[in-house]
């Protein structure tokens, strides 16, 4: 375990963060250790009741959407009425953000708090099949230790539903619910178009419900300690703590527990005083997520509201910040090639733009650019937003869209042959190796 | 009852017949993809939307009853 954990700095006990990590440990919390620290599952023994808590503690999903968790689950249990079908529970920990580490340190840490969630969520919409969807291929065996912790909850008749593991194959969409529906139908990873909503019909046509596991886990402590105490953190319209993982110069990732609304001065500030030129620049909310102005970033805090007011979003909480010596263009062009190879590259806008948008980017980056290369980005951007099966296309164009005006005066200096960047090896973490056959997407 | 145009983009495979028979709504993009008009399909026009989704040779094109 290299990734450092640690709370907010100045977290005092009235807001009593972090919640869902261990305290000041790194050390995997065992069932005994988990019972201890946060007590038994509080079962309701009726379906339905703990929705209300949900409502009313305004819990949204942590996996990036922020999609009220509540409305999820009514729609899983209203389906399931209508339809008279049991429903199935999945939690997502296919984390496919390359530069996201908090799901993963999550599940190593305290996959009973996960595990818990699942069962409470199984109970609420009455679900008798659970699934924990996961990558093995992580820097920890997260799969090893949710086997392990399965077994303990056995021994100690803890789960009411039987659980099982899934494999997440290493591809950047197989998160995706469509994707993740279709490989745990036993198909490839790659989303499809517009089902019947997988609330209604979801895995073998029962209705389903996908939660991230860090939502999961909130579900287990509001069960436990109710809506008022989730409210004690965060702001009035976005409620609670969420896992965020942060980048600075050092690069390695810190994942850190903070509530909702907290100034981002205090996540993206290092020790080197965010110096370096006037293209300095926070990237907020990872690959699909938003290049920000660091000057404009220190001026907002970490909620939607805030951050929407420069075409931010929270998303899954990443936050990095590259050091004044790389290039963000030269970034911003190696990521945009990444997310092109990701592409399943089933819908034609995305298939034909995403890799034009990386050629085009690295003519920018290598300062070869020809007079219509921005112009180009431009319009591609505009032409694959919306045109696709998934939101690959939408959330690579907004990452696009942003370097080209968080990075302007560099793409300045690119022309007149020069850049700021003294550094060429490349800050952002990019997964090695892209997807050539369907095997790769199994 | 107005209807709307509906793209399969997964299905699409640029064939390009949807937009010769209905111009006023379907154009093509630089790579022969269909950009549809989402705007519920004046009366003047059902007739043209429903050929140019009968003629789609891979059924992407849909009609939705808005």
């Amino acid at each position: 375990m290299t990734t450092a954990v640690q709370g907010v700095p100045g977290e005092d006990t009235a807001t009593s963060l972090p919640r869902l990590l261990p305290r000041g440990g790194q050390r995997p919390e065992d069932w005994y250790a988990h019972v201890a620290r946060h007590g038994r599952l509080p079962y309701r023994n009726r379906p339905g009741d703990l929705i209300r808590d949900l409502a009313a503690a305004g819990l949204t999903g942590r996996g990036g959407a922020a999609f009220p968790v509540h409305r999820k689950l009514s729609a899983v249990l209203e389906a399931a009425g209508k339809r008279r079908r049991t429903p199935v529970v999945v939690a997502n920990g296919a984390e496919s953000e390359p530069a996201s580490d908090k799901d993963a340190t999550l599940l190593w840490l305290a996959p009973h708090l996960v595990l818990d969630g699942l069962q409470l969520a199984a109970e609420a919409v009455g679900a008798d099949q659970a699934i924990v969807y996961t990558h093995v291929e992580r820097r920890n065996d997260v799969a090893s230790r949710l086997r392990q912790a399965i077994a303990e909850r056995m021994a100690a008749g803890a789960d009411r539903v039987a659980v099982q593991l899934a494999e997440a194959p290493p591809r950047f969409l197989s998160g995706q619910e469509t994707a993740l529906l279709s490989h745990l139908a036993g198909g490839a990873a790659i989303p499809t178009f517009m089902p019947p909503r997988i609330t209604e019909r979801g895995l073998g046509g029962a209705p389903t419900l996908v939660q991230n596991v860090e939502t999961l886990a909130h579900v287990a402590l509001i069960a436990r300690h109710g809506p008022r105490w989730f409210r004690q953190v965060g702001t009035k319209a976005e409620p609670g703590s969420m896992l965020c993982t942060i980048r600075r110069a050092d690069g390695a990732p810190r994942i850190t527990e903070v509530p909702l609304g907290l100034p981002l001065r205090s996540l993206i500030s290092s020790p080197d005083g965010l110096s370096g030129g006037p293209d300095r620049a926070v990237l907020i909310g990872g690959y699909h997520g938003t290049w920000v102005r660091a000057a404009d970033a220190m001026r907002l805090t970490l909620d939607n509201h805030s951050l929407g007011a420069v075409g931010a979003r929270v998303g899954a909480g990443v936050l990095i910040t590259p050091p004044p010596d790389r290039c963000g263009l030269i970034e911003t062009a190696a990521v945009v090639r990444y997310l092109a190879l990701e592409s399943a590259g089933q819908c034609g806008p995305c298939l034909n733009g995403l890799p034009r948008m990386a050629a085009a980017l690295t003519e920018l980056a290598v300062g070869r650019q020809r007079r219509q290369t921005q112009a180009d980005l431009e319009r591609w951007a505009g032409l694959v937003t919306g045109r696709g099966a998934c939101h690959h296309p939408d959330g690579t164009a907004r990452f696009v869209r942003s370097a080209l005006v968080t990075f302007a005066a560099e793409v300045e200096l690119h022309q007149r042959g020069r850049c700021s960047g003294t550094s060429k090896a490349p800050f952002l973490p990019i997964p090695r190796g892209s997807a050539r056959t369907e095997e790769d997407w199994m | 009852m107005n209807e709307k145009l509906l793209v399969n983009p997964i299905e699409c495979k640029a064939n390009g017949a949807c937009a010769e028979l209905l111009p006023e709504m379907i154009t093509q993009d630089e790579w022969g993809y269909p950009i549809v008009d989402g705007r519920p399909i004046p009366v003047a026009l059902e007739r043209d939307a429903r050929a140019a989704v009968s003629a789609c040779p891979t059924l992407a094109l849909r009609l939705l009853r808005s």
